[in-house]
């Protein structure tokens, strides 16, 4: 049940984009489109469980033992991207598949605010392994969800009549204020 | 401190070895020629080669999906480079290249600017793209943020403009078009498209048997781009000099500015560039495909023959022209006279045409000097037959042999051979056609005193151009009409004296709506003349056909014109194709070159081993629905364009040009009377 209770919270209410403002640019950059939307999605949910289990693990059973917690943002930053290459270079070889779907996207979220927000997270609310499983997996699944609802939504708004000052981005940030005060009304869910 | 560095020193390490073992287990073996290729590439990733990216692009290439002249970006040297990787020949490939159709009206009006749309998709799905019509350009340029290479940017009047020389044809703004206007298409298949009923086609083009694209050409005139109208026009008629002079212009009857106002004087404008062209001392260089190496007889040079002839050596085909009279041309060049049309601008535009590499060989006729035997063993691969229409039909009445009596196309073929006549006092010209009043315009400039036109109709019933009877009748020529031959009367010297015939009156209408002339018993008069012309029609001249090998399976019509089929122009013979006269019986110039690109288009079909087969949803002689319109609201009435003539007195002494070219002040201010249908819109004029 806690999980459950962990899973909602991470997706809907602590939404690592529209509550927690945090990886922004891709928010803003890939969400013009539906199918870069949902290529994103998918390529930030299959790094950020991975990332979230290792940097688990490097804090735990490093960084805590040896008092090295002043290090953290360096070596979860070096340790993610060595990941990030090492599932390129694993899918290339075992799962061309998987590979070609996910293309560009794998290396791009590398240095993404937002897996490395989410590590961060569970290392601060000193979550378990399982906890920090299940959290980063809904995190990503978080930014999924509103990143297609944003391209959603921008697509139908490439057809409304948008003053010439507001058009392109800064109607989409209005947008993104919209929605993430949507998400604000989950606040007293749990 | 020292821990500190410790740590990173070893999760550095780690991290590294985790990856350089990592490189070395996961491991995927790749052609090394995949990066090499890749190098040559352009590293675009444009997609214009239709592959993802250029490392894709790479891949099909040394998997030999694709040709080492993929990338269209890098061109000819990067092609060879790859093909010197790969082994392979380069090979040559057409450049693709993105056209925009929609060059705009000049006073649209912008119905949707400044609303908040700002993208030409937005308006296309939400108000189905009708910004005056339906058709054009919706001028809010997703064409040109869509492209990779900077070649598109917003043109003066609103609409875009593709800069050929960095278009690379990767075809992102056609893809980003929603009204279908931007098209990525390769010279060759410009050259081979015919009208088709999707098109957006303004009523002129619809009608020009050439299918030339007229608002264009008017467009680029109006905008002072004299050698981009040359080339337009020349994408459908390489005749454009003789064409401007003598073409009957059925396009300026569809004239939608012709309902409400005079019609667009087309051919006057056409003329004009065609003859800035000429003056400009410098010629327009004219692209060619690369060469296939096939090659075709073509068999006549007149408008026909020389329009087959351009059209396959721009699509890459060697032609040969094979001409029986000592100069190319044909009806054009003895059938038309030096005042219409002066020789030496003729030879003019037919060098241009021979220059792009086709070789003529003269005073070769079909049939004797060669045929269809020793051409196969010259090894052609076709052939295309636009002999013409050059044998008069006969009166059928007594005395036409008599000394004095000539038959039209005889006559005039000889007199623009340079044969001398002695001049009559007083001459006679059978029929109410075209080449009736060119011999009459003869032989007043040849100094004959009276000259008669015999038409067994009236006026209103010749089939002559409006202008041509205008003129003979400004010149001095004398109408008979509603009178019939019936007999040349000659002294013993066997010289023709006198023209009897017999008075005629109007009856009931016949078959082509026309009041059938009846004759007048005991009517019978005569007309003091001591030279008769007959001119009431010619038919192509088919003996070819027994004396040619290999021709046994050539069906002729009855009207004597080769049989084909009236679209591919393709003959009974699959590897013989026609056009012109020989296909359509005389007709006109315009009408010839049309066919000559038809026939063009078809062989080329035939050579590359395609179907043969018009376009999809061709629109072979009809119009669109609903194009033509009863009225044109709006316009305000502003006068055409006056034709300049050469003074009567001086022109009925000499064979200098009567019509004079216009002015560029008359040509702008003429090219701004064009509504530029089916480009933006229904263009009205501000009130």
């Amino acid at each position: 049940m806690d999980y459950i209770i962990l899973a909602i919270s991470c997706i809907l209410i602590n939404n690592i984009l529209l509550a927690q403002y945090l990886g922004n640019c891709p928010f803003m950059g890939t969400s013009k489109k539906m199918e870069t939307a949902v290529g994103m999605a998918f390529a930030v949910v299959f790094v950020l469980v991975m990332a979230g289990v290792i940097t688990w693990i490097v804090n735990t059973y490093v960084l805590a033992k040896f008092g090295l917690d002043y290090l953290r943002t360096i070596a979860f930053i070096l340790v993610i991207a060595s990941l990030v290459q090492f599932v390129e270079m694993f899918l290339k070889k075992s799962i061309p598949a998987l590979y070609a779907g996910l293309g560009i996207f794998l290396p791009l979220i590398t240095t993404n605010c937002a897996v490395m927000g989410v590590c961060l997270i569970n290392v601060n609310e000193e979550y378990t392994f399982v906890q920090a499983l299940v959290s980063s997996f809904s995190y990503a699944v978080g930014f999924g969800l509103a990143l297609i609802l944003f391209a959603g939504v921008r697509e139908r708004v490439l057809l409304a009549r948008v003053p010439k000052p507001l058009q392109d981005t800064s109607i989409a940030l209005v947008i993104a204020g919209i929605l993430s005060l949507t998400f604000f009304a989950f606040k007293g869910m749990v | 401190m020292i821990e500190a560095i410790l740590f990173m020193l070893g999760i550095g390490a780690a991290c590294g070895s985790v990856l350089s073992v990592a490189s070395k287990v996961f491991y995927v073996y790749e052609d090394p020629r995949i990066a090499e290729v890749e190098g040559f590439l352009a590293g675009a990733n444009c997609g214009g080669c239709g592959y993802a990216g250029c490392s894709a692009a790479a891949v099909a290439v040394v998997e030999g999906n694709a040709p080492p002249s993929v990338c269209i970006v890098a061109g000819a040297e990067a092609a060879a480079n790859v093909a010197a990787v790969m082994g392979l020949d380069a090979g040559t490939a057409e450049p693709l290249k993105s056209y925009n159709e929609c060059n705009g009206g000049n006073r649209a009006a912008n119905k949707y600017y400044y609303t908040g749309l700002n993208t030409c998709k937005a308006v296309s799905a939400l108000y189905g793209g009708r910004r005056e019509c339906e058709i054009g350009c919706l001028g809010f340029g997703d064409c040109i943020r869509s492209c990779a290479f900077d070649a598109i940017h917003m043109g003066p009047e609103g609409y875009p403009v593709v800069d050929e020389t960095k278009c690379v044809g990767c075809g992102a703004c056609q893809r980003a078009c929603p009204k279908n206007i931007l098209t990525v298409k390769t010279m060759s298949q410009r050259l081979l498209h015919m009208n088709a009923e999707d098109d957006a086609l303004a009523p002129c083009r619809q009608t020009c048997p050439a299918e030339i694209d007229i608002p264009k050409y008017i467009a680029q005139i109006r905008n002072g781009d004299y050698e981009g109208a040359v080339n337009t026009i020349r994408e459908r008629n390489p005749l454009l000099l003789s064409c401007g002079r003598v073409c009957p212009h059925p396009c300026e009857d569809r004239c939608r500015r012709g309902i409400e106002d005079e019609p667009v004087s087309i051919n006057q404008l056409k003329r004009f560039v065609a003859d800035f062209e000429m003056n400009s001392g410098k010629r327009i260089p004219i692209p060619c495909a690369p060469d296939t190496g096939k090659r075709v007889a073509v068999i006549g040079g007149g408008p026909a023959g020389l329009s087959c002839a351009f059209f396959l050596r721009r699509l890459g085909h060697g032609v040969t022209i094979f001409e029986s009279m000592p100069h190319l041309g044909g009806m054009i060049r003895y059938g038309i006279p030096e005042y219409r049309l002066p020789k030496k601008i003729l030879d003019w535009e037919i060098e241009g045409i021979l220059n792009l590499g086709i070789e003529a060989r003269v005073n070769a006729k079909f049939g004797e000097d060669f045929d269809m035997g020793s051409l196969a063993f010259e090894g052609y691969d076709a052939v295309f037959m636009g002999v013409g229409a050059w044998v008069d039909y006969n009166l059928g009445v007594d005395g036409e042999k008599l000394n004095g009596c000539y038959t039209g196309i005889d006559f005039l073929s000889r007199l623009a051979s340079g044969e001398k006549f002695s001049v009559p006092r007083k001459a006679a010209v059978i029929g109410g056609g075209n080449s009736a009043i060119d011999c009459v315009r003869n032989l007043i400039r040849l100094g004959t005193e009276e000259v008669w036109i015999v038409y067994r109709r009236t006026r209103a019933e010749m089939p002559a151009n409006e202008v041509e009877i205008e003129a003979a009748e400004h010149e001095g020529v004398k109408f008979q009409f509603l009178a019939a031959p019936v007999r040349v009367v000659g002294d013993e010297d066997e010289n023709a004296t006198h023209l009897e015939y017999l008075k005629m009156e109007l009856g009931e209408p016949d078959a082509s709506g026309r009041r059938r002339p009846v004759p007048v018993e005991g009517s019978e008069t005569l007309l003091e003349v001591d030279m008769v012309i007959t001119a009431i029609g010619q038919r192509p001249d088919v003996s070819f056909k027994e004396s040619s090998k290999r021709l046994d399976d050539l069906n002729i019509t009855r009207w004597n014109t080769i049989d084909s089929d009236p679209e591919t122009l393709q003959s009974s013979i699959p590897y013989i194709f026609t056009g012109g006269d020989s296909a359509t019986g005389p007709s006109l110039v315009v009408e010839a070159i049309g066919g000559g690109r038809r026939a063009a288009r078809s062989i080329h079909q035939y050579l590359t081993g395609e179907e043969i087969k018009p376009v999809p949803k061709s629109l072979f002689k009809k119009n669109i629905p609903g194009t033509i319109f009863d009225s044109v609201p709006g316009v305000v009435k502003t006068p055409r364009a006056k034709m300049t003539e050469l003074p009567v007195k001086e022109r009925i002494t000499s064979f200098i040009e009567v019509d004079q070219v216009l002015t560029e002040e008359e040509a702008i201010a003429e090219s701004n009377r064009c509504l530029s249908c089916c480009r933006i819109c229904y263009n009205k004029d501000a009130a």
